[in-house]
C-alpha cells in the first residue's frame, strides 16, 4: 500500500485530473446515449439499472420521450451535486485547483473572479433532495433485483442477478454514506444525549435510551461508511454500466444469462 | 515557483559549498536549496551539508546555519511534529520541516521556502499573524454552564479530532482561496472551519456561529470542498469531510433548504440565523 502511495505520487500532477475528466465524459457520453436513444431495458426477469423505477410513459409525452429521460434525472443529479464529484469535476474541468501542489495550482484560471460555491454552485445545496429521491430509486432496485432471483417464476440465481445484486449493494453503499444523510442522522445535532421526551415511567425512559444508541449507532455507522464515500461512488459508478451492458449484451443475443441454480 | 524569488532584489547568489568537505558517517553529502531573502524579494541558495541518515529537513536547514549561514532565519520548536511552527514548503508543498525526512526526496532536488499564503518576514520565516485576527473575529466558545463539565461520550466523540489541530496553518498556506485567489480579507480558511466545527458540535456551547461562516469574515461559500487542506494536515485530520462538509450542511438548512425554510416561516421564526440548535 506505501508503495502504491509513492509510486502515486510520483505521477505529474495532471494525471490526476485528466483521468478523472476523462471517465466522466465517458461516463455521461454513454449516459446519454441510453437516455436518448434505447427505451428498452428490460431483458426476462433483468431490468437494467438505469430505468429503475420503470414508470409507465403517460400518452400524452411526445413520442421521443423515453423511460429514462423521466427517472434517470434523479441519480444523476444526485451524483451530479454530490460532495464527492463536486471536488471531482471542480478539479478535472474547472482546475480550481487541478491539484494541489504548488506548479498545479498556478494554472488554476479564475484569478480574482474566482466565487466558489457562492456563485452558478450554490444550486449545488440542493443536494438533499435529490439524496430523497434516490432513496426512495434504491428501494425500487432492490424490488428488482429480488425479482431477478426469479428467473422463471421459482427462485433461482443466475449471473444477471448477481451483477444486479453487487450494483445495487454498492449503490447503497453510495447513498447512505452521502454527507447529506450523515448530516440528517445526525450531524445536525449538537447533542444526542440531549433528547427528552418528557417520559418518566421506565419503559418510556428506556425507549428514549433506545433511540438515543440508534442514532448514535446509525451517525457513527454512516461516518465509518462516509469516510469512503469516493470509492463508493467510483465503483458504483462501475458497476451502473457493467449491469447495463451486461444486460445490453444479453438483448442483443451476443451473451445468454448463466443460471447457477 | 515563486514569484518572490524573480526580482532578486535581496541577495547576490552564491553556492555554499561545504568549505572542507565534512561528510556524515559514511561520507555522503547532500545538497539543499533555500529560499534566502525577506519581504523585498529574495533567491534559492544551494547548501551543501553532510547526510546523516534519518535525517530531517529540519536537521538540514539547522545544520546549514549552524555551519554555513547563520543569519538563516528558521522557526522551530519542539521537533517532535507538536508545535506546528516549522511549517515550510518543501518542493511546493507544505510540511512539517521537522517531520520530513531527507530520505523521502531521495534522487530529487529539495527546495526550501517560506509559506506561500502568507507574508514573508526573512527566509523561511513567513508572517501568520493573520490567522490570530481571524481567530478573534469568531465568537469564542461560550456556555451557561460552569465548567467542568459533565457530558456524555456519545456527544463529544467527534470533537476530540478538531482538537488535535497543532495550528500549523499548513492547510491555510495550501488552500486555493488563499494561497491564488487572496481571499483573506472575507475568508476564514480551513483552520478555522475546523475551529467553528468543534464549537459548533459542543454539546455545551450556546452560540451560533452559521451567519458568520455564511454572510460574514467566514465565508465558507467560497470553499470548493476539494480537499487540499485534508491532503497536507500533519495530525490528519479530515478537514474537508468531518469539518467543512458538515458546516456546509447546517449552513443549507439555514439558508437554502425550502421545506426548512417554510417551516420557519409557518411558525413565525427568522430566517437566515438560527436559535441554537
Ligand atoms: S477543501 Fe476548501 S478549505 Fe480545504 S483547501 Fe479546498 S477550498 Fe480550501
Ligand atoms: S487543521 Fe491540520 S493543517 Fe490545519 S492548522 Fe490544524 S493541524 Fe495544521
Ligand atoms: S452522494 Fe456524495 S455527498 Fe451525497
Ligand atoms: S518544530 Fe514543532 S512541529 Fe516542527
Amino acid at each position: 500500500m506505501a508503495s502504491i502511495t509513492a509510486a502515486k505520487n510520483r505521477l505529474p500532477w495532471w494525471v490526476g485530473p485528466i483521468t478523472v475528466s476523462t471517465v466522466l465524459v465517458l461516463f455521461t457520453v454513454y449516459a446519454m446515449y441510453v437516455v436518448f436513444f434505447r427505451p428498452d431495458g428490460q431483458y426476462q426477469s433483468l431490468l437494467s439499472p438505469f430505468y429503475s423505477p420503470p414508470v409507465g410513459i403517460p400518452g400524452w409525452m411526445p413520442g421521443w420521450v423515453t423511460a429514462p429521460m423521466l427517472v434517470l434525472w434523479i441519480p444523476l443529479g444526485f451524483r451530479a451535486t454530490c460532495y464527492y464529484y463536486r471536488k471531482a469535476y471542480y478539479r478535472a474541468f474547472f482546475w480550481d485547483p487541478p491539484a494541489c501542489s504548488s506548479k498545479a495550482q498556478e494554472r488554476e484560471p479564475r484569478g480574482n473572479n474566482y466565487n466558489g460555491e457562492r456563485a452558478l454552485f450554490i444550486l449545488n445545496n440542493i443536494h438533499r433532495y435529490f439524496l430523497y429521491g434516490s432513496i426512495i430509486v434504491v428501494a425500487f432496485l432492490w424490488y428488482e433485483t429480488a425479482v431477478s432471483f426469479f428467473p422463471e417464476g421459482g427462485f433461482g440465481m443466475t449471473i444477471g442477478s448477481l451483477v444486479l445484486l453487487t450494483n445495487i449493494v454498492l449503490l447503497s453503499g453510495y447513498t447512505f454514506s452521502c454527507h447529506s444523510f450523515r448530516h440528517l442522522v445526525g450531524g445536525n445535532k449538537d447533542c444526542y444525549s440531549c433528547v427528552k421526551s418528557g417520559g418518566s415511567t421506565g419503559s418510556e425512559v428506556r425507549s428514549e435510551n433506545f433511540l438515543r444508541k440508534l442514532r448514535r449507532k446509525t451517525y457513527n455507522g454512516v461516518s465509518v461508511i462516509n469516510g469512503q464515500h469516493a470509492s463508493w461512488a467510483w465503483a458504483s459508478l462501475f458497476m451502473l454500466l457493467i449491469a447495463d451492458l451486461y444486460i445490453r449484451l444479453l438483448q442483443a443475443g451476443v451473451i445468454t444469462d448463466l443460471r447457477i441454480f | 515557483m515563486d514569484d518572490r524569488t524573480a526580482d532578486g532584489g535581496g541577495l547576490a547568489p552564491q553556492a555554499h559549498a561545504n568549505a572542507n568537505g565534512t561528510a556524515g558517517e559514511n561520507g555522503k553529502t547532500t545538497k539543499l536549496k533555500i529560499f534566502r531573502g525577506d519581504a523585498e524579494g529574495g533567491e534559492e541558495v544551494e547548501y551543501e551539508l553532510p547526510m546523516v541518515e534519518g535525517m530531517v529537513v529540519l536537521d538540514a536547514v539547522l545544520n546549514v546555519q549552524a555551519e554555513q549561514a547563520g543569519d538563516l532565519a528558521v522557526r522551530w520548536n519542539c521537533k517532535a511534529a507538536h508545535c506546528g511552527s516549522c511549517s515550510a514548503e518543501i518542493n511546493g508543498k507544505p510540511k512539517l520541516l521537522c517531520k520530513t525526512r531527507m530520505e523521502e526526496y531521495d534522487g530529487e532536488e529539495i527546495r526550501v521556502h517560506p509559506l506561500k499564503a502568507f507574508p514573508v518576514i526573512k527566509d523561511l520565516v513567513s508572517d501568520v499573524s493573520w490567522n490570530y485576527e481571524v481567530s478573534r473575529s469568531m465568537t469564542p466558545f461560550t456556555s451557561d454552564a460552569q465548567a467542568p463539565f459533565t457530558m456524555y461520550e456519545e456527544d463529544v466523540e467527534r470533537l476530540y479530532e478538531p482538537k488535535k489541530c497543532i495550528e500549523c496553518f499548513m492547510c491555510q498556506d495550501v488552500c486555493h482561496v488563499l494561497r491564488t485567489h487572496n481571499k483573506h480579507a472575507e475568508f476564514a480558511g480551513p483552520r478555522f472551519f475546523v475551529r467553528a466545527q468543534w464549537m459548533e458540535m459542543h454539546p455545551m456551547d450556546n452560540q451560533n456561529r452559521l451567519k458568520y461562516l455564511h454572510e460574514e469574515r467566514g465565508g465558507v461559500g467560497y470553499c470548493n470542498i476539494t480537499k487540499c487542506c485534508t491532503e497536507v494536515c500533519p495530525v490528519g485530520i479530515k478537514i474537508t469531510d468531518n469539518a467543512i462538509i458538515p458546516l456546509k450542511e447546517r449552513v443549507a438548512d439555514e439558508y437554502y433548504d425550502p421545506a426548512k425554510w417554510l417551516m420557519r416561516k409557518l411558525r413565525g421564526n427568522r430566517n437566515g440565523a438560527r436559535n441554537g440548535g
